[in-house]
Order: structure tokens, then C-alpha cells, then sequence
């Protein structure tokens, strides 16, 4: 194999698992650092910096960080990333001195945001600072699109919400609510420099099933349903309940209708439990509510007497899967099962809808009806119109609507001075060695053994009372500094120095892990089976080295590396060291 | 300074026929010196006792004092240890494996330990034939004491103060073959796929097993002047061949060229397998070992591996026709036999 090249930023990028796997790149191990040292607002700020909305995000976001945390791979579970984004958010002190200052005279640019959600939003943020003057419109009273309509208030208190949309709309947007934009023309006849769509994906899917018309007063779509409750449209429900569906917003429905009036409230889901779409902990919280979840059962019809809604029948199924591991689900041949109910809500899924945007202004869709978007730069075929967020690729989650918002901006602002949006601005990095003294580092290094800690909740007997009431308490100061020193602290990289090694092996015989081995090169293939244990994490990369002294290579598999630092204490020549990497996806006007 | 070791390990360990992980031979963390050659031979020695699926109670770590004699601690934390007087430790292991032959004796000793306060206790257990490994991490100079010139040092050699040695060395090899030692090997605490199999090799040879394996003292003698330094060894060293380490159990499936290898059973089945040796070198005959090791010194060089070993060996049990059993699995009739046999021994001695 070829020596790796550390310069190239995306090696060392890949090692810090979390932040790889978040699709805004958020520097997670450099805020859970600051949360350990009580830097609540430095905290806050780096998540601010790279995600726009930490309070939101830490108490909503998919997390896909939790899963990819190195954590996993040496014990159970993966430190509370998400939890602790909270903690920063809980305790931060005030934070407008440091929010960027906006720049009274204008560029002369003008953009126009469609859809004040998540995506719009972050799309604001950055180019508000560099002076364009915005104009966002949007259908609801206020800004914050899904995050507003469709995460209950237990789940996201309406404080935090309007405190996050508020600092980027007081930056000087113009910002229209409750209109809802009929046509994209008109705007584009509005003389826009540029144009964003982030409508989301609006529409909730339904199923039309035998007995449908006649049950409709009592049918509703998921999505729209949450919406009606959080604008206080809807405010009770019958006393069974029948949602259908198994993500996150099933489980929504399911624990909003606990707290509306339900009593027996039930999910369906036609899938098995373990490939329901629903995160783990969010089937927890159900559960933890007195919500069963059956599964296997596909809804069949609805059952109407005296033209008012009894209940369902369902099929019951087993999963069965081909070699592909392809599934289909075949009926078990029991008879039909009855569920009775007074509603039914339907949380099946979300699609795009864009009845507003006419088809001959050189935007182009496809097959589906989707936008035709470049996953790079979010330009459509009109030069002048940008996508992000759901409205672009279809149904995502929050991060990644802000992630996709931070690529448009950086595009817009390329368009509008001229430039050309595939040219994008390399990542910011920085990277220093940890070093203070012989054997002393500036940051942890010590493995904390502790298990993960379980964020407190409120006692049902006041949360199922008022959705308003939140369920999580989030961690006190203690706890979070414990679940943060979990870190492994994988942006402290392991930089080994070929020139400087006397290959004493010291590094070898230390390593907890036996990520480090010495010897002849190979191909890759060959060198992961005869390590000091076996690489056989391939989406793990090997740190391989020039040669040495005595034709060996240095190779560390960098699959569990827990980041201790003992490689770099016991080496006596440093060619080891501890550098920490800090990198930046860079914003608009970077 | 880390105090103590993370918890973690990797995963995916190979596990032993005892079902232990190479974790399970580990002690607690070295707080010998960064990059010290001793924690290599710590981790080599780890390494040979989890492969060869030894118990950790049955292996007894002895020492005396010195560098060296801190490193048990720092390897088999499940093992019986003693860490004894200074040079003193042949002693010790001579009155432990006369009251309980059943364990692995595993002494570890240093250049000082060994070559100097505690020569009279080499040469004699040595002698002896005594059932042990004896491991000597050889640096060439007294680390604990800031690093002056050991009786191992060569004649020339200058430590970091700079001032050249000008006594003549003592070869630990060399003297062992002189007073009898049965099985004779040379390392490098820098070259653990030639240390690994030696030291297995040593464990399963029935009589006294001397590796002497140097053992580069960063702090005090790695510098451009010291015959001891990683980078000198690694330039003189010169292997008397390569030895491969065949457990009893485990079946022959390397495949080798005939002629280039050859095959020793060792006294519990097990095998070593040598081969690419040095034609002038016979390991099974003491003379030839002792030329030829007089050969690479008088030529500055530094013969590595196998050195000798003899097949025939008689352990001091044997010689002594002891007890089989443990002294401690010996209850009250096998000590005190009775008055028949007691009149027996009377009678023969009339």
C-alpha cells in the first residue's frame, strides 16, 4: 500500500467518526470538550456555527452521529451525542454579542427564500452576514416550517424553537407569513438575483382502503393532524386511537394522542418491529407511554355501522426475504383482526408536491415529479433557483436540511458575484499537536469506563396531562459532564512521524487495542489479516507509513484506536504525537 | 502520565484453547521508561504464554532488582510473582521448583542482576540444570542507578555520559555454555518474531533455558557510541538461522524445502522447526555453539537465536530423583511412611 497521505484533510475527517457521519460536518468532539469544561456558550457556538439550531437539534436530531460513534465498536452504546448538544443549549449564557453582525448597507444582491423551515432558514444565516437583503416567505404564522408544525411541543418546547428561528430572522430578513406562494413565476418576476425553494415534502400519504369515504370525519393524515393540533385547530380526539405507520412521525401521532384525549391508543405497522422506520429510542418513548406496538398487520379496510367508524381489520403477515434479502410480506392466513376505534391517523409517509411551481420555466423534473437537483451545488436547471431540504431529494430530517442549506449558500453567493458553484471553497482545518510536557496532553486522555448515562424524564402523570409539558429533562451539569468525558476524543489524531522512529516497539506493546503493527508492506488485503489483530473493518481505513529503517511499515488500523494517547507517552523519540484536527466545512463567504 | 491502561481491547482478539485473550497474560502499566526494551520483551513474553495456552496460575515470575526485575509487574498480572533479594533470585526459584515442579518457573533478570552481584547464583543454577526460563534483559549499563557501564558493556562501548568502557565484557551466552546450561539463545528486545518463538521454545525445554536479549536503554545508552543502542543491534545482529515453534498439539502444515530445515522434538512433543542456519553452526553440539559465538564477538558482531541446546538434557529433578508430586499434594502416609519401611531403610543401611 501507498504511505497515507495525512495532508489531504478527508483522511484525518473520516477518523472522527460522529463528525463524518453528521451531514453538517458539526465538530463534535470539540463542543463535548467544551462542555466538559463548562464552556456551555463556546459550546453552543461551535454547534450554532455548524448547525444552526443546537437547542432544536438537540433534543429532535435523527442523530446519525450515535450510530457511527467509535464507542459502539468497544462496548455498547455510543456516548449521548444529542444529549449533550442540550446541555450546551440549557446552559449557555447569552449569546447575541457573538451572533455575526449584520452589514446596514446592502450588496445589492437580492434573494427570495421560499419555506421559512430549517433549510431556508440556514440559507439565510449565511448570506445575511455578507449583506444581501432576503426575502422569505412562508404559509405558517411563523417561521420554523416542519420543526414548528410537525415535532410536538413535549418533544421541542415552542420556547426553544422561537428562540433559534428568532436569531436568524432578526437579522434583518424580510419575512412574510401565513401567504402562501402560488406561483414561482411571480417571484421570479420579482427580478431576484437568486431564488430558494425549501418547502419540505408537505403532503402526507394516505390509504385508500375499502370504507374509506364513509369513515373520513375520522381519518386524518399524520402530518397535517400534528399541525392542526400544534396551530391549536384540533384540540381532542376519541378515546381509541388507531395510528398507522412506523416512524418517527407514527410515534408522534401515537404520543400526541395520548396527551389529546386518547386512551387506547395503538400503533399498526405492517413491517416487523426491528425494521420499523422509527428511531430506537423514539419506540421507547412510546412504549414508556403505554402505547403497543403491533406489528406484522396490514391495514385491510375500514369497518363503518350507521355511517360512523368502529374500527379496522386488519391481515395478518410474516416477513419473509429472498436471497437478495429482498422482503415481501405474506399473509399467515388467520383470520382478519378487528381493532376498534373512534380516529384513525394516517403517518405512511410524506412526498414532494409542486402544483405552485409551473413546468415551463426552465426547471426541469423528473419522472417522479422531483426537481431535477445538482447534489453538489442544489442548483436546478434554472440557474437563477436553488433547492435544499426535503424539497429537493425528498423526506431527510432537520440536520440535513441544514446541511444542504449551508451548500446553497455557498452557491448562491457564487452565482451572485459571478463565480462559478462548482468551484467549492476547500474545508477550514486546523491542526495542532496536544503536547504540554513529557507525558501531559491538553486534553483527557484517560478512557472513561462509565456506561452511558439515561437522560430523566418528567413522570407521566404530569406530561400526558399537557403536551405542552417536555418529556426529557435533559442532563444537569453533573451528569453531562460525565456522559461528556465518554468521548473518546477521536479528532485528537495519531500523527506518526517515519523519520523519527527507532522502532522500539514501544507503541506496539502499549496499545490497549492492538490497533499498531510493524511490518512488510502489502496490499491491503494481505496486510488486514496479518496485523496484530485482525482489520476486518473495512469501512475503516489503514494509516500506513513510508518505509522505515528496516523496510517495515508502520501500520495502524484505525478501527478501534480509542484515541488514549499511550502510543505517543510511551514513544521516546515523538514520533508519535497527539494533534488535534479541527475541521470546518466552509460557509458562505469563506 | 497515564496511570493505568483504558479497559477496552479490541474485539476481535484471538482467543486461546483456555478461551483467554492475549489480555487476560497482561499486568499493569509500565512505568519503565518510554520506549525501553524491556517492555517489548514484557510484551513478547505475554505473547508466548497466551499462545501457548499456559494457565496464568501455573507460571511464577521471579526477579531480583533493577529495571529489569520491575518488569513482572508488568506482564502476566495473573501469575504467582516474587520479586526477590538483589541477584538472588536463582535462589528463590531453585527453593520453589524444589517444593512444586509442576509450574512454569519464568526468571527475569538484568545485565547487573545477573552479571554482576548475582554471577555466583548464574553460574550455579546454571550448573544445576535447573527446570526455569531465564531471561536476561540486557542493557548494558545500570539504568536505576543513572546509567553506568554493566558488566555486560562491551570494551569501547560508551554510554551518554561518553566515556568509553575499558573492561572486558561478560557474554551470558558464553559463560551459561561453560557451566552447563542445557539450552542457550540470544535476542533482541527489537525483534519479537525472532524472540516469540524462543521463548516458547525455552519454556518447553526441560532443564536450565538462558535468553540473554538486549535490551536497548533509551535514557542511558541509545546513543551512536553504545554497542547496545537499537540501532547498533540492528546493524550487527546476525541470526544463527530461523526457528520455528510447533506446539505438541498442533499439526505440521507449513511446508518447508527439505534439507534447508531441520526438525527437533523436545522433550513434551512439541517441536522446533530451524532452518536458513548458519552452516558453521551445529546448535546441538556445545563446542561448535562455542566457537562460533566466539567468532561473531571477535568480529564485533552479534549472534542472535538459537545458540545451543541440548537434547539430552536432565533437569535437577531427574538428577535428584525428587518427588514427582508437589510438596503440598503430599499428605501424611507419603511422609511418614510407617515403621515397615522404616525398618527397611534401617536395614539396608546395616
Amino acid at each position: 500500500m501507498k504511505p497515507t497521505d495525512t495532508k489531504n484533510p478527508e483522511y484525518f475527517h473520516k477518523v472522527v467518526d460522529c463528525q463524518y457521519a453528521c451531514p453538517a460536518h458539526t465538530p463534535v468532539p470539540e463542543y463535548i470538550r467544551l462542555i466538559a469544561a463548562e464552556r456551555y456558550t463556546d459550546a453552543y457556538m461551535v454547534n450554532w456555527q455548524s448547525n444552526v439550531f443546537p437547542g432544536i437539534l438537540g433534543r429532535t436530531c435523527d442523530r446519525p452521529c450515535e450510530p457511527a460513534c467509535r464507542r459502539v465498536r468497544v462496548e455498547e452504546e455510543p456516548v449521548a451525542i444529542c444529549r449533550l448538544k442540550r446541555v450546551a443549549a440549557d446552559n449557555k449564557d447569552d449569546i447575541s454579542d457573538r451572533l455575526p453582525e449584520i452589514p446596514s448597507k446592502k450588496n445589492g444582491k437580492r434573494v427570495a427564500l421560499i419555506g421559512a423551515g430549517p433549510a431556508s432558514l440556514t440559507v439565510a444565516r449565511g448570506l445575511a452576514p455578507l449583506g444581501y437583503s432576503i426575502d422569505i416567505y412562508d404559509n405558517q404564522f411563523a417561521g420554523g416550517g416542519m420543526m414548528r408544525s410537525q415535532i410536538p411541543s413535549f418533544r421541542l418546547p415552542i420556547e426553544v424553537l422561537d428562540e433559534e428561528v428568532n436569531y436568524v430572522l432578526d437579522m434583518g430578513l424580510n419575512a412574510t407569513f401565513d401567504v402562501q406562494v402560488d406561483s414561482l413565476k411571480e417571484v421570479l418576476d420579482k427580478d431576484y438575483d437568486a431564488v430558494f425553494v425549501g418547502t419540505g415534502a408537505p403532503r402526507g400519504k394516505g390509504l385508500n382502503l375499502p370504507g374509506l369515504e364513509d369513515a373520513m370525519p375520522n381519518v386524518h393524515l399524520g402530518i397535517e393532524w400534528l399541525a392542526s393540533v400544534a396551530f391549536e385547530h384540533t384540540k381532542s380526539i376519541g378515546k381509541r386511537v388507531l395510528v398507522l405507520g412506523g416512524g418517527n412521525t407514527a410515534m408522534d401521532c401515537c404520543r400526541t394522542s395520548r396527551r389529546m384525549g386518547g386512551e387506547d391508543v395503538r400503533v399498526v405497522v405492517r413491517s416487523p418491529f426491528d425494521e420499523m422506520k422509527a428511531s430506537p429510542w423514539e419506540k421507547e418513548d412510546a412504549a414508556s407511554e403505554g402505547i403497543p406496538i403491533y406489528n406484522n398487520h396490514v391495514p385491510k379496510e375500514f369497518v363503518v355501522e350507521d355511517g360512523k367508524l368502529k374500527g379496522m381489520h386488519f391481515e395478518k403477515v410474516e416477513a419473509h426475504y429472498d436471497e437478495e434479502g429482498k422482503r415481501t410480506l405474506v399473509p399467515t392466513g388467520e383470520d382478519l383482526v378487528f381493532m376498534e376505534a373512534d380516529d384513525v391517523l394516517m403517518a405512511i409517509g410524506q412526498e414532494n408536491s409542486f402544483p405552485w411551481i409551473e413546468r415551463d420555466l426552465g426547471i426541469e423534473f423528473d419522472k417522479w415529479e422531483m426537481p431535477v437537483v445538482d447534489k453538489v451545488t442544489f442548483q436546478s436547471t434554472n440557474e437563477r433557483v436553488f433547492f435544499g431540504g426535503d424539497s429537493a431529494f425528498g423526506p431527510e430530517n432537520i440536520i440535513t436540511a441544514v446541511a444542504h442549506g449551508h451548500q446553497a449558500a455557498v452557491s448562491i453567493d457564487l452565482f451572485c458575484r459571478g463565480e462559478d458553484v462548482l468551484k467549492r471553497p476547500p474545508p477550514i482545518v486546523n491542526q495542532s499537536s496536544q503536547k504540554m510536557g513529557v507525558h501531559e496532553w491538553s486534553y483527557d486522555n484517560a478512557v472513561a469506563n462509565d456506561l452511558r448515562y439515561a437522560v430523566p424524564h418528567a413522570p407521566l402523570s404530569k406530561t400526558l396531562k399537557n403536551r405542552k409539558v417536555e418529556v426529557e429533562l435533559g442532563f444537569d451539569v453533573d451528569t453531562g459532564y460525565k456522559e461528556a468525558e465518554r468521548c473518546l476524543n477521536c479528532d485528537v489524531q495519531t500523527v506518526f512521524d517515519e523519520l523519527r522512529c527507532i522502532e522500539c516497539d514501544a507503541c506496539v506493546d502499549i496499545c490497549p487495542t492492538d490497533c499498531i503493527t510493524f511490518t512488510n508492506n502489502g496490499t491491503e488485503e494481505d496486510l488486514r489479516q496479518r496485523l496484530e489483530a485482525p482489520a476486518n473493518n473495512l469501512s475503516q481505513d489503514l494509516y500506513i507509513s513510508a518505509d522505515l529503517p528496516t523496510m517495515r511499515v508502520m501500520v495502524k488500523d484505525e478501527n478501534v484506536c480509542l484515541h488514549c494517547g499511550l502510543c505517543a507517552e510511551r514513544c521516546p523519540t515523538t514520533a508519535w504525537d497527539m494533534q488535534k484536527f479541527l475541521y470546518n466545512v466552509s460557509k458562505a463567504g469563506a | 502520565m497515564s496511570y493505568q491502561l483504558p479497559k477496552f481491547r479490541h474485539p476481535d482478539l484471538p482467543v486461546n484453547d483456555l478461551g483467554y485473550t492475549r489480555a487476560d497474560y497482561e499486568g499493569a502499566i509500565s512505568t519503565l521508561c518510554a520506549g525501553c526494551g524491556h517492555d517489548s520483551i514484557s510484551g513478547a513474553i505475554v505473547r508466548a504464554c497466551h499462545e501457548l495456552s499456559i494457565e496464568p496460575h501455573k507460571i511464577a515470575k521471579l526477579s531480583g532488582i533493577g529495571c529489569s526485575s520491575k518488569a513482572p509487574t508488568y506482564f502476566l498480572g495473573n501469575s504467582h510473582g516474587f520479586n526477590s533479594v538483589h541477584g538472588r533470585m536463582p535462589s528463590v526459584v531453585t527453593g520453589a521448583a524444589l517444593a512444586n515442579r509442576d509450574m512454569l518457573y519464568m526468571g527475569v533478570s538484568g545485565d547487573g542482576d545477573t552479571a554482576s552481584i548475582g554471577m555466583g547464583q548464574f553460574a550455579h543454577v546454571a550448573r544445576r540444570n535447573l527446570n526455569m526460563v531465564y531471561i536476561v534483559m540486557n542493557n548494558g549499563c545500570y539504568g536505576l542507578t543513572k546509567g553506568q557501564d554493566s558488566a555486560t558493556a562491551d570494551r569501547g562501548s560508551a554510554s551518554k555520559k561518553g566515556d568509553a568502557n575499558i573492561y572486558s565484557a561478560i557474554d551470558l551466552c558464553g559463560t551459561a555454555l561453560q557451566m552447563g546450561a542445557t539450552f542457550v539463545a540470544r535476542s533482541f528486545s527489537g525483534d519479537k518474531e525472532q524472540l516469540i518463538p524462543l521463548i516458547k521454545a525455552a519454556i518447553s525445554h526441560r532443564g536450565f533455558a538462558l535468553i540473554d536479549v538486549v535490551s536497548p536503554c533509551v535514557t542511558f545508552n541509545n546513543n551512536t557510541k553504545s554497542t547496545k543502542s537499537y540501532e547498533f543491534v540492528r546493524e550487527h545482529a546476525e541470526a544463527t538461522g530461523t526457528i520455528d515453534f510447533v506446539p505438541m498439539h498442533n499439526e505440521i502444515t507449513t511446508e518447508y524445502q527439505p534439507g534447508h530445515a531441520h526438525e527437533v522434538t523436545m522433550h513434551d512433543g512439541s517441536s522446533i522447526r530451524l532452518y536458513k542456519m548458519d552452516e558453521s553452526l551445529n546448535p546441538f553440539d556445545r563446542r561448535s555453539a562455542v566457537n562460533v559465538l566466539e567468532e561473531h564477538r571477535s568480529s564485533g558482531n552479534i549472534l542472535t537465536g538459537l545458540i545451543y541446546m541440548n537434547l539430552d538434557s536432565r533437569d535437577l529433578h531427574e538428577v535428584l530423583e525428587t518427588s514427582q508430586r508437589p510438596l503440598n499434594a503430599l499428605d501424611e502416609s507419603d511422609l511418614c511412611p510407617g515403621n515397615k519401611m522404616l525398618l527397611n531403610i534401617n536395614a539396608s543401611l546395616r
